[in-house]
């Protein structure tokens, strides 16, 4: 139990001199996408194998070291999800991926009693072999700081967290810095909130730490609802006590005694591990009463969420800790004054609370020094979609979507020509082949008329419909929506059935104004931030891709070739041959003609089960 | 000298904010009503039905309801872009909508169809999507028909806020969301009391009074059956605009002239049974406190929706509520014995401002013979429909006076209908001064007034009675955790309805301010009644000797049963 700054410094370093006296280190990434792909059996084998082979391994660092051990360690998230699962070797800083159970062995004779370097589980780009993480272009391209935990410690170990410096910004907040200094500090680094609004973080602290009421708390907003999104997953997941960190840093200086940490339920991974984490910090004393001997007290608790998009907006997500409905409510009062239940609540997003102890611990101007002047820090995003490299990447704000895409994402994939990548979620607009040269940060999007959200990125390619994306995230929204207001609640179901409409082929003249008249109702009067950008998938659709509606509904034809109620299916008269297989195959006896003269497929009947394609011999059916 | 630091522009007009809430009320001072279905000035602001919003200098759009008026803020109450979005919000509500208005009971009285007819609705582009009639018929006292339910969420916040019943909420998400019982239960099985108040909230026909007149039509077509009826206090001054009478006017003599046109053939005024409550009530009360028992206070028992709310809440109140019976289940029962003699059939019909009568009329612990004296309640609303399909022309229509031989009340069982009353009543009774100084003072003791609970300190003898009374449940709620922990009363009166009878349910609605303006017609009513003390009502007194005689306890008082799951 740590009861004074000497404690916590002492052992520290305690933990720091194991760490630095193992001889090795094995992190498997031990991220939700690696555990689907088989890491936690890997790195069950890799144990099991040296034990068998009698090399001293360590799971969790001890305070005394008795002889040098290999380290073995469940990484968070090493972010290059497309060739999981992924394993680093220290102190070679090697990564091999796509690694499989049958590897382990090799990896334990080959790399880690003899160091050598196993060739096949590299990663190769263009031929040339990157045996080191930071050679890989995915890597080198990437500002892994608030991610920079991930894949390099143990993520289910406060020991580890604190052997490379953890809590040092708490401990530097807690005896050196004022409540106002520490406010000065965030409020002048610029940080701006990274859940989607971009409000000015130090901005909000203050107006918490100004409220009279000595009841205040601190809420982290761990819901992460947009699809594709699983930055705040993997921070969660993958470096927890940084999270923790930054909200007793944010409590600390606001006035706030109690935190609640809301995590959605699909995330059990996060709840576990931050569950652990706050069980480790609360045992050794940094979580508590009367911290490290001071006047401060801080406890924290974990809220699951329940399956409510919604409630990842402030208001719908206080009023679900409070065991209420889930349902955002008018503003005022705002959060900062009557948050949770009634009181001043510091509400942020977790990458936001990431970035806390990065600022306290660089300082105002290695912060400034990243990215745009108004838009300062990093931002981590989740590239997905057909791009050769997927997975969760963190780049200074400013970079280009150009340099995003091409850059750390390797291009497209599968040659696909680039179309377009739709940004911020359900909520977020698409940009396209004009906007590669667009700095990604708050204001440069905002500008062009859409947002950066949480950080999702899906790219898309030729062969991805416009419209059909459109359909995709209202219908999200859709279901999504709380139903307490009349334009989100019904606005949003009539404009899904309009999109339903024109991908099936029933699209009429005057629709896309129809769409473009309910969007501007639903942005403007809707009550809540889910309503008012619901629309914007649509709209910046629309305004980019104008001529793929105009065809779904004036011809009936799908550009991309994707929707499938729009695909026809033809046979070529010139290739047919009047045998007749074809005809044999249809459910829906849409195929007729006479025995030796093309054959005809009815398109009424045609129900495009696609059955009749491989039966010819001739390959004179096709999907046009 | 007006605050020129607290002005802000409306429709370029210079307005001074005078501490209002919202720009909603402030807007109403320059003479513009804005059109709203979820705002209500006595319910916590919802926001959700968007048709309040207004656009600023700059383009941006706000609701009104949930804006604080500020200084040196600009809007625009009726720009292009506004009108635009309201007639979109009518659509969209009206695409999800039973359409079906000649067929509904609120016709003409729904704010769906004001609204749509004031913005000129002449389309609706989107598929109609109406919900299935799903109506929930279980309770006596209300209808529910999701059918037409625009989740206004008046309904609950009525029934969470004001009156901490919380029998309906919000299920479900999104465009499947509805407002329904826990469980979806019915809603005779779930904690509501049948006070109506939903009812008296809902701007559409979602939820209405349960309507029992053609039951009542048929009775007075039977030539075998004699059909009587009380009219309560309340009634007679809410007949309302509809009818052409102001608020607050009393009509009670031309509605026993159109009772007396219609076949009813003995018309009587509740208020005389009133007289009665008083009587068992004041006697009831004096021998608790003669005898010192500590389990004061006495609550008051002719509310039936209280009754309800304290079976199923607070059960362990119950030894300290009257054994009254109300003022309609007393006459009843007498005007059931004096009439048990005939060979006709007896049909008696109660005209109540209220819902919950209608499940107090059921009661299993008021059958007399058999069955339940009242045959039928009907509401103020249903009196007006039954008036309006006669063809009756009201305002027309010369009064007649009540008949006999129970034609005659007093002041006190008058005032019965507002809050405060039935405590005025009864300590006009137990009051020795008799004077008339000593009944001007009763009244200024704080028993009169709109507010929900109210204190007064009464002397007698050489006592000081503490009494309180409260209307609107939620504040029976927290008076009944204070007395709990605590603080003590001698007498406590309850009414379910906030404002008391007068506003109750099944009254025609009335904007706030019209409501103070029915109970001062009651008030004016009871100045120009000759007898003011229940024990004046020598008709009344003669009872015990009569019809009463050796049974008093069992025409006039009850008992209770805890209700709940």
């Amino acid at each position: 139990m740590l009861k004074s700054r000497e404690d916590l410094d002492n052992i520290r370093s305690v933990y720091a001199k194991t760490l630095e006296s193992q001889k090795a280190k094995i992190l498997v990434c031990a991220g939700t996408g690696c555990v689907a792909g088989g890491s936690l059996v890997i790195y069950d084998r890799l144990k099991e194998l040296m034990e068998q082979r009698n090399i001293p391994c360590s799971v969790e660092l001890e305070k005394e070291v008795h002889h040098p051990t290999v380290g073995i360690k469940k990484s968070g998230c090493h972010g290059f999800c497309e060739i999981g699962p992924l394993i680093r070797i220290e102190p070679q800083g090697w990564l091999y991926v796509k690694v499989q159970e049958e590897d382990c062995e090799e990896i334990i004779d080959q790399t880690v009693l003899n160091g050598v370097h196993i060739e096949r589980l590299a990663y190769q780009n263009d031929g040339e072999i990157c045996k080191k993480q930071d050679d890989i272009p995915f890597y080198k391209r990437q500002t892994r700081h608030v991610l920079q935990h991930c894949g390099q410690i143990d993520a289910t170990s406060i020991n580890e967290y604190l052997a490379i410096g953890g809590y040092s910004a708490f401990e530097k907040a807690l005896f050196e810095m004022t409540g106002d200094e520490i406010i000065h500090e965030i409020t002048d680094s610029g940080l701006r909130g990274r859940g989607g609004g971009g409000f000015p973080v130090g901005r909000k602290w203050e107006q918490v730490r100004r409220q009279k009421e000595p009841q205040k708390y601190v809420v982290c907003n761990g819901d992460e609802g947009d699809p594709g999104a699983f930055m705040d997953r993997s921070i969660m997941e993958g470096d927890p006590h940084n999270v923790l960190e930054g909200m007793m840093i944010a409590g600390l200086c606001c006035g706030a005694n109690q935190g609640y940490l809301y995590v959605r339920a699909e995330y059990p991974l996060a709840v576990s591990r931050l569950k652990a984490a706050i069980e480790q910090a609360t045992e050794i004393g940094l979580l508590g009463d009367r911290i490290l001997g001071t006047d401060f007290s801080f406890h924290l608790r974990i809220n699951q969420g329940a399956g409510a998009f919604v409630c990842g907006e402030g208001s719908a997500l206080t009023a679900s800790i409070e065991g209420k409905r889930g349902m955002p409510r008018v503003k005022p009062p705002r959060t900062v004054e009557h948050g949770l239940f009634d009181k001043p609540t510091v509400l942020n997003n977790v990458e936001t609370f990431a970035n806390v102890s990065l600022i306290i611990n660089n300082g105002i101007e290695w912060f400034q020094s990243i990215g745009p002047e108004k838009s300062p820090g990093t931002k981590a995003f989740a590239l997905t979609g057909n791009i050769v490299n997927t997975g969760l990447i963190e780049v200074p704000m400013g970079t280009t979507l150009g340099e995003v895409i091409f850059d750390v994402g390797g291009g497209m994939r599968d040659g696909g020509k680039f179309k377009g990548v739709q940004i911020g979620g359900p909520s977020g607009g698409c940009l396209t082949e004009k906007d590669l040269d667009l700095p990604l940060d708050f204001d440069s999007l905002k500008k062009a008329g859409a947002m950066i959200g949480s950080g999702g990125l899906v790219v898309m390619d030729d062969k991805n419909c416009m419209v059909e994306v459109a359909r995709f995230f209202m219908n999200f929204t859709q279901n999504e929506s709380c139903g307490k207001c009349v334009p989100c609640r019904e606005g949003t179901k009539r404009m899904l059935a309009i999109l339903e409409r024109i991908v099936s082929g029933q699209g009429v003249e005057g629709d896309i104004e129809l769409l473009l008249e309910l969007a501007d109702t639903v942005s403007a009067t809707s009550l809540c931030g889910l309503g008012k950008t619901a629309a914007l998938p649509i709209v910046s659709t629309i305004k980019n891709f104008r001529s793929e509606y105009e065809a779904h509904i004036r011809e009936k034809r799908c550009p991309a070739g994707a929707c499938s109620k729009l695909k026809k299916i033809e046979i070529d008269a010139a290739l047919c041959k009047g045998c007749t297989k074809c005809t044999k195959s249809c459910p829906v006896n849409a195929i007729s003609g006479k025995v030796k003269d093309p054959f005809v497929i009815d398109q009424a009947k045609c129900i495009k089960c696609g059955a009749c394609i491989p039966t010819c011999p001739f390959h004179a059916i096709r999907e046009v | 000298m007006k605050n020129l630091d607290n002005v802000m522009i409306i429709d370029g007009m210079p307005v001074e904010i005078n501490g209002e809430k919202n720009l909603l009320e402030l807007i109403r001072k320059v003479n513009i009503k804005m059109p709203t279905f979820c705002y209500h000035s006595e319910l916590s602001i919802y926001g959700a039905c968007r048709m309040c919003v207004v656009e600023n200098q700059r383009g941006e759009i706000e609701a009104a309801c949930s804006t604080v008026p500020k200084s040196g803020m600009e809007i625009r109450t009726n720009t292009e872009r506004l009108r635009k979005y309201r007639k979109n919000i009518l659509e969209l509500l009206l695409s999800n909508h039973c359409r079906d208005c000649t067929t509904c009971s609120n016709n003409g009285k729904c704010k769906l169809q004001d609204l749509a007819m004031r913005f000129g609705i002449d389309q609706v582009r989107f598929p109609n999507t109406a919900a299935e009639p799903k109506i929930d018929d279980s309770s006596v006292c209300i209808t529910k028909d999701a059918h037409k339910c625009i989740l206004c969420g008046d309904c609950v916040r009525v029934c969470n806020e004001v009156q901490n019943v919380g029998a309906i909420d919000f299920a479900h998400r999104g465009s499947k969301m509805s407002i329904s019982c826990a469980f979806e239960r019915p809603i005779a099985d779930s904690p509501c009391v049948g006070c109506g108040q939903c009812a008296a909230v809902c701007p559409t026909g979602a939820i209405v009074v349960k309507y029992d007149f053609h039951k009542i039509w048929r009775a007075l077509d039977d030539k075998n059956t004699k059909v009587t009826a009380q009219i309560a206090p309340a009634v007679r001054v809410a007949m309302g605009k509809e009818l052409g009478m102001e608020e607050g006017e009393n009509a009670m003599g031309k509605i026993v002239a159109v009772f007396h046109r219609l076949g009813f053939e003995e018309v009587y005024d509740t208020s005389t049974g009133a007289d009665l409550t008083v009587l068992e009530e004041s006697n009831e009360f004096l021998k608790r406190l003669s005898e010192g028992k500590a389990d004061m206070p006495l609550f008051t028992s002719c509310c039936p929706a209280w009754i309800q709310y304290c079976e199923k809440n607070y059960p362990e109140l119950l030894p300290n509520v009257s054994t009254c019976r109300s003022p309609m289940e007393m006459f009843a029962s007498v005007i059931h014995e004096e009439h048990k003699p005939s060979a006709r059939k007896h049909y008696h019909v109660a005209v109540m401002p209220c819902t919950a009568k209608k499940f107090e009329a059921t009661r299993d612990e008021f059958v007399l013979d058999g069955k339940n004296p009242v045959d039928a309640v009907i509401s103020t609303q249903e009196l007006i429909q039954m008036i309006k399909e006669s063809g009756i022309i009201f305002s027309e229509i010369e009064p007649e006076a009540v008949d006999m031989p129970f034609g005659t009340s007093t002041g006190a069982g008058v005032i019965f209908g507002v809050t405060g009353g039935v405590t005025e009543a009864v300590l006009r009774r137990v009051s020795s001064d008799k004077s008339k100084t000593a009944l001007a003072a009763i009244s200024y003791h704080g028993v009169r007034g709109m507010e929900g609970i109210k204190e007064a300190i009464i002397p007698y003898g050489d006592r000081r009675l503490k009494i309180a009374i409260v209307s609107g449940l939620g504040n029976a709620s927290a008076l009944i955790e204070k007395i709990k922990s605590g603080t003590h009363y001698d007498f406590v009166e309850v009414m379910a309805c906030p404002g008391g009878c007068v506003n109750g349910a099944g009254q025609p609605f009335v904007a706030p301010d019209g409501k103070k303006q029915r109970g001062d017609g009651l008030y004016a009513a009871d100045k120009m009644c000759s007898t003011k003390r229940s024990e004046e009502n020598l008709l009344v007194m003669d009872m015990y000797n009569g019809v009463l005689k050796n049974r008093v306890h069992e025409l006039l008082h009850t008992n209770y049963v805890k209700r709940g799951e």
